[in-house]
């Protein structure tokens, strides 16, 4: 190696340079160059992608056979319990993904890809934008999995197509969300163990004492009370409407509003986090 | 005289908490040329390189990278410059040839310049044959040299390498220091930072000696040597117990703080003048009876010249950390 040389045969190309502003290209070509990167691991690592599907599979099958028969007495009469169940999934799977996305930032962090790339011209927003995309991406494929998977032990769409397709779009869009808070998490705790530790402790009560599972009217009403103010209840009651009839509209705005105000809290507090990471 | 300096840091402060990791440090380098910061650990080196690479923001005086400002022009700065900071950073699931053309993609090169530049780094530092296997296979040197050719993707006019060579075994140095010459040569503006003296004696032009955030001497290989006072005499006793009689012995000839090795029976010690020392020195620890199995006068080598400056060893404070696995390197 002590004798190579430059082969010369490439003409020298440097990086253009802009003073100012970023263009806009560049913003969205670096966020895609990010998104790419990061779901190139999924098909690398064949494992992360078998394992992270088994888990909702594994959920949708286990309540619905060992739960069903005892939940389906607290339901409305007529209501097949993988009908209800299924909204709960698509949630707890979206979330249990994108907490990936704080695993894999906190990852980048600690073996200096965070330092490789902020010293590079690229759009402040490219590194979170390309993880939380990329993790949506993936999550747009469990959810279509676990419908798939659904569909196998008796789930159907009891609405119109466009309405149930809006309905697994809304579990996506709040998966998105919830990829800010778990960028803000893995940019905090810096190393991927505490990262995958942190972002479920606070998540298990959050998905269990809503509607994701069980009607509310079988809990203890202090433990209603909350539930019933939960956003991923309201998100999970107008997934079950949008996909099984009923009426939508007051979850669906509380839902959107949710997700706004998540993502107005938690996109600039991870910016601000990536920009002071070194 | 009136060209710019490519680098040029002006009184720069860092503070994190009470810590000064900086505190004033001044330096000015000629475009083509390159500059050895040299320091133990926690003496300022990469809080100096983050800042000039725009990862850092000072907290007092300013510095500016090919004219570039690193607070007010930090965007453009960071087109003109590679780091290769001291992870070797690559992305373990993306190939050695998708990881520089990611990397080229990211200084918004065109896509032919990114895919010509990427097949050409990887014959120049030697890794045609692991081109298209995940870097996760790689070893910590091929890591190593990955992530340096990741820096050249944009042929940078100014270069930043923190401790290059940290991890890499004798051969896999002596190799490295080689593309950089290299790339030296070529007249790319290099800043590096090193723990190893013998490092910075091979490759810079300058060198600027940094402890506790101050730059405590500066000046090329040779002036820095000069500036330690001379010759230095060596000498290895029977017994540690006749260490401090050689000490003694010697003052008359002494110049320098002795620097005292116990466990290897081993005196360094600087001496004023080069001619008679020898015998002289032999002489006085015969008569005060101190038996030596080896004497021997030599010039200075960085390692006395930091000595000298700090009062201790350029690798006293120095921990090992392994290139293998990025895991197993640690936050300072």
């Amino acid at each position: 190696m002590t004798t190579a040389t430059a082969t010369g045969t490439a003409p020298r190309v440097a990086a253009p340079v802009i003073r100012g502003r970023l263009p806009v290209g560049w913003v969205v070509s670096d966020a895609l160059v990010m998104t790419k990167r990061n779901l190139v691991r999924y098909f690398r690592l064949p494992n992360l992608l078998v394992f992270s599907t088994i888990q909702p599979i594994m959920f949708v099958l286990l309540f619905s056979y060992v739960f069903g028969g005892a939940i389906k007495f607290s339901l409305p009469p007529g209501t097949h319990y993988i009908n209800y169940l299924m909204a709960g999934i698509f949630i707890q799977a979206v979330i249990f993904g994108s907490m990936q996305t704080g695993v894999g930032l906190s990852d980048d962090l600690a073996k200096g890809m965070v330092e490789r790339f902020r010293s590079l011209p690229v759009a402040r927003s490219a590194v979170l934008a390309g993880r939380t995309l990329g993790d949506t991406v993936r999550n747009v494929f469990v959810v279509l999995l676990m419908t798939g998977v659904g569909f196998l032990v008796g789930f159907r769409f009891h609405a119109p197509f466009v309405s149930s397709v809006a309905g697994l779009g809304l579990a996506v869009v709040f998966g998105f969300s919830f990829c800010w808070i778990s960028a803000c998490i893995g940019m905090s705790v810096r190393d991927p163990e505490s990262a995958q530790a942190a972002g479920f402790i606070w998540v298990f009560p959050l998905l269990f004492a809503s509607s994701a599972f069980v009607p509310l009217a079988t809990m203890p009403s202090w433990l209603q009370a909350f539930a019933r103010n939960n956003p991923i209840t309201h998100v999970i009651n107008a997934i079950r409407a949008l996909t099984q009839g009923g009426p939508v509209w007051h979850d669906l705005w509380v839902s959107l509003a949710w997700i706004v105000a998540i993502l107005l809290v938690f996109v600039p507090l991870s910016v601000r986090r990536y920009r002071n990471a070194v | 005289m009136a060209e710019q300096p490519a680098i040029l840091a002006e009184g720069l402060k860092k503070y994190f908490g009470n810590v000064k990791a900086l505190d004033g440090v001044d330096l000015a380098v000629p475009q083509g040329t390159v500059l050895g910061l040299l320091g133990p650990n926690g003496a300022g080196k990469t809080t100096a390189v983050r800042i000039l690479t725009t990862l850092l923001q000072p907290d007092g005086g300013r510095g500016e990278v090919a004219g570039y400002d690193v607070v007010r022009d930090a965007q453009a700065l960071r087109s003109v410059i590679g780091l290769a900071g001291q992870y070797a950073a690559v992305d373990e699931n993306l190939t050695g040839r998708e990881n520089l053309e990611m990397v080229g993609r990211l200084y918004h090169m065109p896509r032919p310049a990114v895919r010509a530049r990427a097949t050409e780094l990887l014959t120049q530092f030697s890794l045609d044959d692991a081109a298209d296997r995940q870097t996760k296979t790689y070893s910590g040197g091929m890591r190593r040299r990955l992530d340096l050719a990741a820096s050249l993707v944009a042929h940078p006019q100014v270069l930043f390498l923190d401790e290059p060579t940290t991890g890499l075994d004798p051969s896999g140095r002596v190799d490295l220091w080689g593309v950089i010459e290299d790339l030296v040569e070529e007249g790319t503006t290099l800043l590096l930072t090193t723990q190893y003296l013998e490092e910075a004696d091979r490759l810079a032009d300058q060198i600027a000696v940094i402890d506790h955030g101050h730059v405590i001497a500066e000046g090329t290989a040779d002036e820095l040597k000069r500036k330690s006072g001379g010759d230095v005499l060596e000498v290895s006793v029977a017994s540690a117990r006749k260490l401090t009689s050689a000490v003694n012995a010697l003052a008359d000839l002494t110049a320098g703080e002795p620097h005292i090795d116990k466990r290897n029976n081993h005196v360094t010690v600087p001496v004023r003048d080069g001619s008679s020392v020898l015998v002289d020195a032999v002489r006085l620890l015969d008569k005060a009876r101190v038996k030596i199995d080896d004497l021997s006068l030599r010039r200075p080598s960085l390692d006395d010249v930091f000595f000298a400056l700090t009062g201790r060893g350029a690798e006293d404070q120095t921990t090992e950390s392994n290139g293998e696995s990025g895991k197993e390197r640690t936050r300072a």
